[in-house]
């Protein structure tokens, strides 16, 4: 049921460089996705997902700080900001048409 | 899927049911900023802070009430909490008193689980876990007005059914719906036991399966928070985000240096008055110089600056109670991350401008611990209020008032804002440099709730003020009154002829003569010189020792405290006093609370050389500078 990949930053990195994925980050604000995946240390990905960041959840972008960076995510009613780093480690599906506004 | 959570909870989960009788000490539970502390405080009559963003209670805090027939029962307010793992100290403390775990605090015999009706389905994952707990509990929906407001709803008896435990739809904010909470710690509410399947407590996603599930049964989610992400739209706006943060904050100086005058000319004049009078009723020369020039011209120079600082509070109140704070925290991560901190360190940060000490107490919330170590030793750079006194008196003192921005802002207020900025930096600068070196870490992710915006009630607001004015008075009732009559007998012996000395030749005088070599690079005299002496003790005393000083040398009626300063010191020695405030570490209790929250005196005393060492380094600097620009 719960997918999660526990590596080092290295190969995270050089990872979701290679593959095409969508992640968190990709959304614009007011775009939403279903997340898949949690690409983070364990206890990180826990963190993350007590707060609801949870494969099959749908996820919406809102407003982020001037620059871009820490955005806001609606999840479950509540608005969480996580930084642009973070985000792109939470990938989303592929299959997304209906998630889209 | 996490080793340490499940052991845990499956030793923590066998406990038996209901114990027999009426609860005596009560835990209240549940997620950060649902509202648990207001709720301790409508029920045991106590004001522990209230604010409105997550990481407001960071210790646990016992408090009694009593119920029907003289019953009384303990409640403890908690740290909020996520999830049963603790991450960080907060939630540690929470995690501890609720396993009984906490030395010197018996484990709670019932529990209070408070959620925010509005957030129901996603906080219902932090109530299953407490749930499982096996003690006695109630779950209390809060925020019921905001519910209503936003057109949800909630079927309590339902959820009842599905949770196996009471549920009260309460407004902790406006004391509604508390019957139901007054029976449950009454032992009157009894409840099945809690009707969970085990399974869920250590597999995340379904535990969240669940919540949505009963979430769906029960309950209606409020329409979207309008008012927020419109507000967000403008504080958050690429462009008019930042000018309107810059117009808040030169609003802010203006008023507290301007605005406030009125006020501390109306004390000051009580001050004056009151001196008069006494020195004209008062029998024997030596009691009325006790008096009068010791303790009134000392103590009452500092009471002067209380409207300025209440100012302050009403504004960090405004900010803190607004939701503001939390998109502050947002909007400076970038900053933060730059010198290797984050976002979440900002909030302890701007707390820093009241008083380092709850500042350094609020660092708990920070997960990494070289994280939290950095921000409690950049804690004491940021400008509290105790500084605002010494700044106040030596801006007035040496720059004239002329208007930079039209009626907008004005030199003075400039130069207020230029002294916090020049903290902020510091602190900022002495992050980056311990981040660097000392306490490099892994970067952690940042993970902020907003909290949605509400407006700050003036009860809260005015409450904030009354328990401010009351610090701040007790303040000078003690410390400032002790070192006040100290001074007054110091500098008035020992006799000489049996009278009094000239201060140069009382103790005091030598006290300052004999450090006045060390501090003459700066441009300090002996009678400042005294004033750093007693600072030691808190920064404002500087003001209280330099009234009592020229309160005995007789001035003290026929010139103001301001001029006084003018004559002692030269512009450029008055730019370096302010430099000097600005990185010195004079304050005791935060260096009783570092070491209390470092676990060593490691930390202080190197926090202690760093800012003695920026201070004077940084004022000598000052001092040449402005002195070769004077001339
Ligand atoms: N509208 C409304 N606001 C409330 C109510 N109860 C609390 N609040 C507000 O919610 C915010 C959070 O309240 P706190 O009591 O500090 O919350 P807490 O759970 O103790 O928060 P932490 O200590 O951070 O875990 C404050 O701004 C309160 O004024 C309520 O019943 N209605
Ligand atoms: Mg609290």
């Amino acid at each position: 049921m719960l997918q999660l990949v526990f590596s080092t930053s290295a190969a995270r990195e050089a990872r979701s460089k290679a593959s095409g994925v969508r992640t968190l980050a990709d959304l614009a604000e007011g775009e939403a996705g279903i997340l898949a995946e949690l690409d983070l240390p364990e206890e990180a990905a826990r963190r993350l997902m007590v707060l609801g960041f949870l494969p099959g959840n749908r996820i919406e972008a809102g407003p982020s700080a001037p620059g871009g960076d820490p955005r806001i995510y609606r999840v479950d009613g509540a608005e969480i900001a996580l930084r642009a780093e973070t985000a792109a480690c939470l990938k989303l599906a592929s299959d997304d048409q209906d998630a889209h506004r | 899927m996490n080793g340490a959570c499940h052991c845990q909870t499956c030793a923590l989960a066998g406990g038996p049911g209901r114990p027999a009788g009426k609860p005596t000490i009560v835990a209240i539970v549940g997620p950060p900023n649902s509202g648990k502390s207001t709720l301790f405080n409508r029920l045991t009559g106590l004001r522990q802070k209230v604010a409105n963003y997550p990481g407001v209670t960071v210790e646990q805090r016992v408090g009694k009430t009593r119920v029907a027939h003289g019953h009384e029962i303990t409640l403890v307010d908690l740290p909020g909490i996520y999830s049963l793992t603790p991450g960080s100290e907060d939630e540690r403390i929470a995690h501890d008193v609720l396993t009984g775990r906490m030395p010197g605090m018996p484990k709670p015999d019932a529990v209070l689980i408070v959620l925010d009706a509005n957030l129901l389905s996603r906080h219902l994952m932090v109530a299953a876990p407490v749930l499982a707990l096996g003690l006695p509990s109630m779950v209390v929906l809060n925020m019921a007005d905001e519910l209503s407001e936003r057109a949800g709803q909630v079927d309590v008896e339902a959820l009842s059914e599905h949770l196996g435990a009471p549920v009260a739809l309460i407004s902790a904010a406006k004391g509604e719906g508390l019957g139901p909470v007054l029976e449950f710690l009454d032992g009157k509410l009894h409840a099945a036991a809690p009707r969970l399947d085990r399974a869920l407590l250590n597999d995340i996603p379904r535990c969240r399966l669940w919540a949505q599930h009963v979430g769906s049964q029960t309950w209606k989610p409020p329409s979207p928070p309008v008012w927020t992400q419109r507000l967000d739209r403008i504080f958050l706006h690429p462009r008019a985000g930042p000018l309107v943060f810059l117009a808040v904050v030169v609003a802010v100086f203006q008023t507290i240096f301007l605005g406030a005058r009125p006020l501390m000319d109306a004390v000051q004049a009580l001050v004056d008055v009151s001196g008069a009078w006494m020195a004209s009723e008062i029998p024997g020369e030596a009691l009325r110089s006790l008096v009068v020039d010791g303790i009134w011209a000392g103590v009452g120079s500092v009471v002067v600056f209380l409207p300025q600082i209440l100012l302050l509070f009403l504004f960090i109140g405004i900010l803190e109670d607004s939701g503001y704070l939390a998109r502050a925290a947002l909007i400076a991560d970038r900053t933060m991350a730059r010198v290797g901190l984050q976002g979440k360190s900002f909030i302890p940060l701007i707390s820093a401008y009241a008083c380092a000490v709850p500042a350094i107490l609020a660092t708990r919330t920070i997960e990494n611990r070289r994280d939290r170590i950095a921000t409690i030793l950049i804690a004491p750079l940021m400008t509290c209020s105790a500084r605002l006194p010494v700044y106040t008196l030596v801006i007035a003192a040496f720059i004239p008032e002329r208007a930079l921005l039209g009626p907008l802002l004005g030199t003075r207020a400039a130069a207020l804002l230029c002294l916090y900025a020049l903290g902020f930096l510091a602190a900022v600068a002495t992050a980056g440099l311990l981040k660097s070196a000392i306490l490099k870490s892994e970067r952690t992710p940042f993970v902020l709730e907003l909290p949605p915006y509400r407006r700050p009630t003036l009860r809260s607001l005015g409450l904030r003020l009354y328990d401010r004015a009351r610090v701040f008075l007790t303040r000078v009732g003690t410390i400032i009154l002790a070192v006040s009559i100290l001074l007054w007998a110091l500098a008035n012996l020992p006799l000489e002829d049996g009278a009094r000395p000239p201060i140069e030749r009382s103790y005091a005088g030598r006290l300052g003569r004999a450090v006045e070599p060390l501090i003459e690079p700066l441009g300090f005299n002996w009678k400042i010189g005294i004033g750093l002496i007693t600072s030691l003790a808190a920064r404002e005393v500087i003001v209280s020792t330099l009234g009592t000083i020229y309160g005995l040398e007789g001035d003290a009626a026929s010139v103001s405290l301001q001029e006084a300063v003018r004559r002692d010191l030269s512009p450029a020695g008055g730019l370096a006093l302010l430099v000097f405030f600005a990185f010195a570490m004079q304050c005791i209790s935060t260096i009783a609370v570092v070491r209390r929250e470092t676990g060593s005196w490691k930390w202080p005393a190197v926090q202690f050389l760093y800012m003695g060492t920026l201070a004077y380094a940084g004022a000598w600097i000052t001092y040449r500078i402005a002195g070769l620009l004077g001339s």
